[in-house]
């Protein structure tokens, strides 16, 4: 009887192999964390070039704050969802906070607006402009990551 | 015969009671400590520099200080944070200037004896939550250079809150069986040769406290020297620190971390680690090249 039925859970588990897979991944989670790689990516140019890892290039920098400035008002409101937090499903580090303290997750978002916009207005200009406007850029990144994300 | 065994039980009971309280007793600082403490030409702008380094302010400021508050608001040293451990929750002591909640009234003596034994000046034990096992390693010059920084510093008028750590550790006695097993004032690692890097293992191992996060703990707390810097489960909450140096990270990549909190992949630190970030983007350039110098060579990093 034991082994009927297991051989029963075993024949689905083969028959519906999406089912356990199509849990792992909820699109919130996946539209969030490649929309922090596009932030990572033209961050990674702002900051190179920052930290003198290459040379300064105001194409390519007034590039990467651009791209910065509208990642920053894609309308990502609709990919944190409730029950989408760290406690609640697999593959996140959202802390439930976020959904605990909604006001201080969205005065965080928009300080991220804010440097965006800042950076977008300085990185065409000089290495220095660029350099001056990376901490409060880092600093919005960080003030989220503080409060919001658990470590890994 | 039942009488003599049962006489022989309290005689037991009433040794062991002597012996408990002998080997808990809080110690005083050593002789030598004391004598290099007060012969030492204190500096304030030198101890403002072992304040950055020795991370006090990411503790000690109040709950809604956030890591890129301005540096006078990391100064105010009111306490009120929470740490939710295993053992209970610790609250971050008020350690500001004010002599009734904090520790305006105390001599260079007792902050020495606080800060490198663990030991108040009532005599009672601190809870390592404190993190004197690192500071004991630091030398009686910055104790004496960042007590008169200290002195400078505002007062706060905030209650110290009573920790809720439950039995036995409610008993500040058995800290000092933990003191017994986890009290090490040699280095877990050698002092390197090569002075940049002798630097960047003083700040690691004396002031900076990496390992308090970074190692893991023992069943009591106790850190694990074996495994130093090895990465661990987060101490204070869900997840896990990660192994020090971080996998392919070069000293390069971790002196730009400890200035602006970006990661070789431009991910920001997070966390605990967002309020050391703090603290290490105002150490000086040299102080956190060194300790970049000095991790890459600790070891090629297990995967966390």
């Amino acid at each position: 009887m034991t082994s009927r039925f297991a051989a029963l859970a075993l024949a689905a588990a083969f028959a519906f192999p999406s089912l356990a897979s199509a849990q792992e991944v909820d699109p919130n989670v996946h539209a969030r964390q490649s929309l922090m790689d596009l932030y990572a990516y033209n961050l990674g140019v702002l900051g190179a070039m920052a930290q003198a890892r290459m040379p300064y290039d105001a194409d390519a920098a007034s590039s990467a704050a651009t791209s910065l400035y509208h990642l920053a008002r894609s309308g990502s409101a609709r990919m944190w969802p409730e029950g989408t937090d760290s406690m609640s499903i697999e593959g996140t580090r959202a802390l439930p906070a976020i959904w605990d303290d909604m006001a201080g997750f969205g005065e965080d978002f928009m300080a991220l607006q804010t440097a965006t916009e800042t950076m977008m207005n300085a990185a065409g200009t000089d290495l220095a402009s660029l350099q001056g406007a990376m901490g409060p850029l880092g600093s919005a990144c960080g003030g989220c990551h503080q409060s919001f994300r658990q470590p890994q | 015969m039942m009488k003599r065994l049962v006489q022989g039980a309290i005689v037991l009971a009433a040794l062991g009671g002597g012996v408990f309280w002998v080997l808990t007793r809080p110690s005083a600082l050593p002789e030598e400590t004391l004598a290099a403490l007060t012969a030492h030409d204190a500096d304030a702008a030198r101890g403002e520099a072992v304040f950055w380094q020795g991370g006090c302010a990411s503790c000690h400021t109040g709950p809604g200080v956030g890591f890129d508050a301005l540096t006078e608001a990391r100064l105010v040293l009111g306490g009120g944070r929470e740490f939710a451990t295993p053992f209970g929750t610790f609250y971050a002591p008020n350690i500001s200037m004010d002599p009734q909640q904090g520790i305006g009234t105390w001599t260079l003596t007792e902050f020495a004896t606080a800060l490198t034994e663990g030991v108040s000046p009532e005599g009672e034990h601190y809870y390592p939550a404190f993190p004197y096992t690192t500071y004991t390693h630091a030398t009686p010059g910055d104790v004496a250079d960042l007590w008169a920084f200290w002195q400078t510093l505002p007062a706060d008028p905030t209650p110290s809150r009573a920790h809720d750590v439950s039995f036995p550790f409610s008993m500040r006695r058995a800290v000092g069986m933990w003191k017994l097993l986890n009290f090490n004032t040699d280095f877990v690692r050698p002092v390197p040769t090569d002075p940049v890097e002798s630097r960047g293992h003083y700040l690691v191992e004396a002031l900076g406290h990496c390992g308090e996060c970074h190692t893991p703990r023992d069943a009591l707390g106790g850190l694990d020297r074996a495994n130093w810097l090895a990465g661990a489960p987060n101490p204070v909450g869900q997840g896990r620190i990660p192994a020090l140096p971080p996998q392919g990270w070069s000293a390069f990549d971790i002196t730009a971390y400890l200035e602006t909190g970006f990661t070789p992949e431009f991910d920001t630190a997070g966390g605990e680690m967002a309020g050391v970030i703090a603290n290490t983007s105002r150490i000086s350039a040299q102080d956190r090249a060194a300790i970049g110098a000095y991790l890459v060579t600790l070891r090629s990093s297990p995967s966390p």
